[in-house]
């Protein structure tokens, strides 16, 4: 019997309906990966025996003959969502002990498809980083090594432990979210496929809120096929979520024809970094090159605004963040500070929050406080916000003259080490999300694909940004460039 | 824009979290890292720009006001730290 862990999803769902595998075959296979990958610190809370429940219901349904695309598969969940009675913390002291009485939509939509839900996955604090290093779990540890050391390596972040997972064979997908990058970095840090679809797509209730206005949930797969189909089972309107937009959801699958030609794919001139690794250069100019060769058109473009992305989210996010955090106060959830005498309730939040609340969370809770305060609202915040409406507008209008998709990098580099940026300016960690942040600010799908290895033999991924509401164009573009870089490197197993 | 130290305790007051005076000089620090990082903003002409609200341009929906949900009170209590006769307990608010 082949290695069941390293099917991917597609396969998987075919040798269930094959009757060749059964779905508690597939959860026991990985349910026991997963014991073996401690080292990891990948899964942070395991639910096996809800896992094995839905696995036998999920066969019962795959023998009826009606079931969905995802039924039976085993997947991970990220913490940030709310999985009713499974601990559900976005990896923070604060939310110690909160167990939700209800189920996001995003994981509901899986529950309801079939889908085997093995654990929740770890992550950095409240969804704040780029390494996996805040998290109150500890760090997670990328399956990948360096050639020629085993110093310990970052996921990325902040969808790290959902990462680590896929790449690590220890389910067949996860779900991830991404605010600023963190599906699409982490995905690129591990060799994964990762996508964010465009605002609106997936519904934002259950999900742990960073920052309102870019948080999406989206998920992070071993290839482009099975990004499509798992992408469609979560995908569609909330009447929980006002910003869900209600649109159909097409059958992503369906479009992956692999037919590019005659699709314009812009390269942005000021994507180019001053001091880029000449490594990430030729792998943009490779990927390029094989976009061309499958038939698209390439044109160079000129996104303006792109250099003030960075800071433009660095005011935006904060400011959400410190909005969607004040709820963490210790009064109806979480971790409550034990009080000496005399401490009033104004004591109580104060301590609760210091205590709760990790150390990026606090600097970024109080930038966004800061920014939004009285004096000065207009000079950050708003300014920020019009910046936003320039880099959005830099899309736009490169969408009106004809281009379909962008191609640029996915990260200024490989999966660095854990610890080497502790010591660093926190604007130097900030810096990992260059390429993916404006596809936050604009609201647009972004997709990171595997297309090369380093020099160290880490893997190195690419993005390409699509139209709104078209990610189903878009992930037949990353379907294209997947079979054309051929990426089927598997991280050695060290664990 | 510069943050000095009486400016960092009354950003940590608003935000209600508690930083011991010793932490304060490194918090202005941390602060200013950032804030110098975002000073490049100004660099931008934004006269005539609207600041964006909604970054995919939404209609709020709308539904008849009638009560769908509620009456739960045990699962919204089930997680608080402090519970008494169907209340969340805190400590005294009001003088």
């Amino acid at each position: 019997m082949t290695d069941l862990t390293k099917l991917t999803l597609a396969e998987a769902r075919d040798k269930l309906r094959a009757g060749v595998v059964t779905s508690v075959e597939l959860t026991e296979t990985f349910l026991k990966a997963i014991d073996e990958a401690d080292a990891l610190n990948a899964f942070v809370h395991m639910t096996p025996e809800i896992a094995l429940e839905r696995a036998k219901a999920a066969d019962a349904r795959i023998a009826q003959g009606d079931a969905p695309d995802m039924c039976g598969l085993p997947i991970g969940i990220k913490d940030l969502f709310c999985t009713k009675g499974v601990a559900s913390q976005a990896a923070s002291g604060i939310l110690e002990g909160f167990t939700p009485e209800y189920e996001s939509t995003v994981s509901q939509k899986l529950e309801d498809s079939g889908a085997v839900m093995l654990g929740k996955l770890n992550m950095d604090e409240f969804a704040m980083g780029s390494s996996n290093e805040t998290s109150v779990y500890g760090n997670a540890i990328n399956p990948w090594r360096r050639g020629n050391d085993d110093a310990a390596l970052t996921p990325g972040g902040s969808s790290g432990g959902s990462a680590a997972a896929v790449a690590a064979d220890l389910c067949l997908a996860v779900t991830g979210t991404d605010t600023g990058g963190s599906i699409r970095q982490p995905a690129a840090f591990t060799g994964i496929t990762g996508i964010k679809p465009t605002y609106g797509r997936c519904s934002r209730w259950g999900v742990v809120a960073f920052a309102s206005s870019l948080d999406q949930a989206g998920p992070m797969t071993k290839d482009v096929r099975d990004a499509a189909i798992m992408l469609e089972a979560m995908c569609g309107h909330d009447e929980k979520d006002s910003t869900s937009v209600d649109l159909p959801v097409p059958n992503f699958e369906a479009m992956l024809t692999g037919d590019i030609r005659g699709k314009k794919i812009g390269i942005p001139k000021e994507y180019r970094m001053d001091g880029m690794p000449a490594e990430i250069e030729k792998l943009w100019a490779d990927g390029t090159e094989m976009l061309k060769a499958a038939g698209a058109e390439i044109v160079d473009i000129s996104l303006p605004h792109t250099k003030y992305a960075l800071p433009a989210y660095y005011v935006i996010a904060p400011a959400e963040a410190s909005s969607n955090l004040a709820r963490y106060d210790g009064v109806r959830y979480g971790h409550r500070a034990t009080l000496a005498a005399g401490d009033g309730i104004t004591e109580m939040y104060e301590k609760t929050r210091a205590e709760g609340f990790g150390h990026e969370v606090q600097r970024r809770v109080m930038v966004g406080t800061y920014v939004l305060s009285a004096g000065f609202y207009d000079a950050y915040y708003n300014r920020a916000r019009r910046v936003r409406t320039l880099i959005k507008q830099d899309f736009e209008n490169v969408f009106a003259q004809g281009i379909d998709a962008i191609l640029t990098p996915a990260t200024p580099s490989a999966a660095f080490g854990l610890g080497e940026m502790t010591d660093a300016d926190p604007i130097q960690m900030y810096l990992n999300d260059v390429f993916t942040v404006t596809v936050n600010l604009a609201g647009l799908p972004g997709v990171s694909v595997p297309t090369g290895l380093d020099s160290q033999g880490l893997p190195l991924g690419l993005q390409l940004i699509g139209r709104p509401w078209e990610e189903g164009d878009l992930l037949n573009t990353a379907y294209a460039l997947e079979q054309a870089a051929g990426f089927v490197a598997k991280p050695g197993k060290w664990w | 824009m510069s943050i000095d130290e009486s400016t960092a305790a009354k950003v940590a007051k608003l935000a209600r979290i508690k930083v011991e005076e010793d932490a304060l000089p490194a918090l202005a620090q941390e602060f200013n890292a950032v804030l110098g990082f975002i000073e490049q903003l100004n660099e931008v002409d934004v006269e005539g720009v609207e600041p964006m609200v909604s970054v995919t341009p939404m209609r709020l929906k709308r539904r008849e006001d009638v009560v769908t949900d509620g009456d739960q009170q045990e699962k919204i209590l089930s997680n608080a730290p402090d519970a008494r006769e169907g209340f969340f307990a805190v400590p005294k608010v009001v003088e």
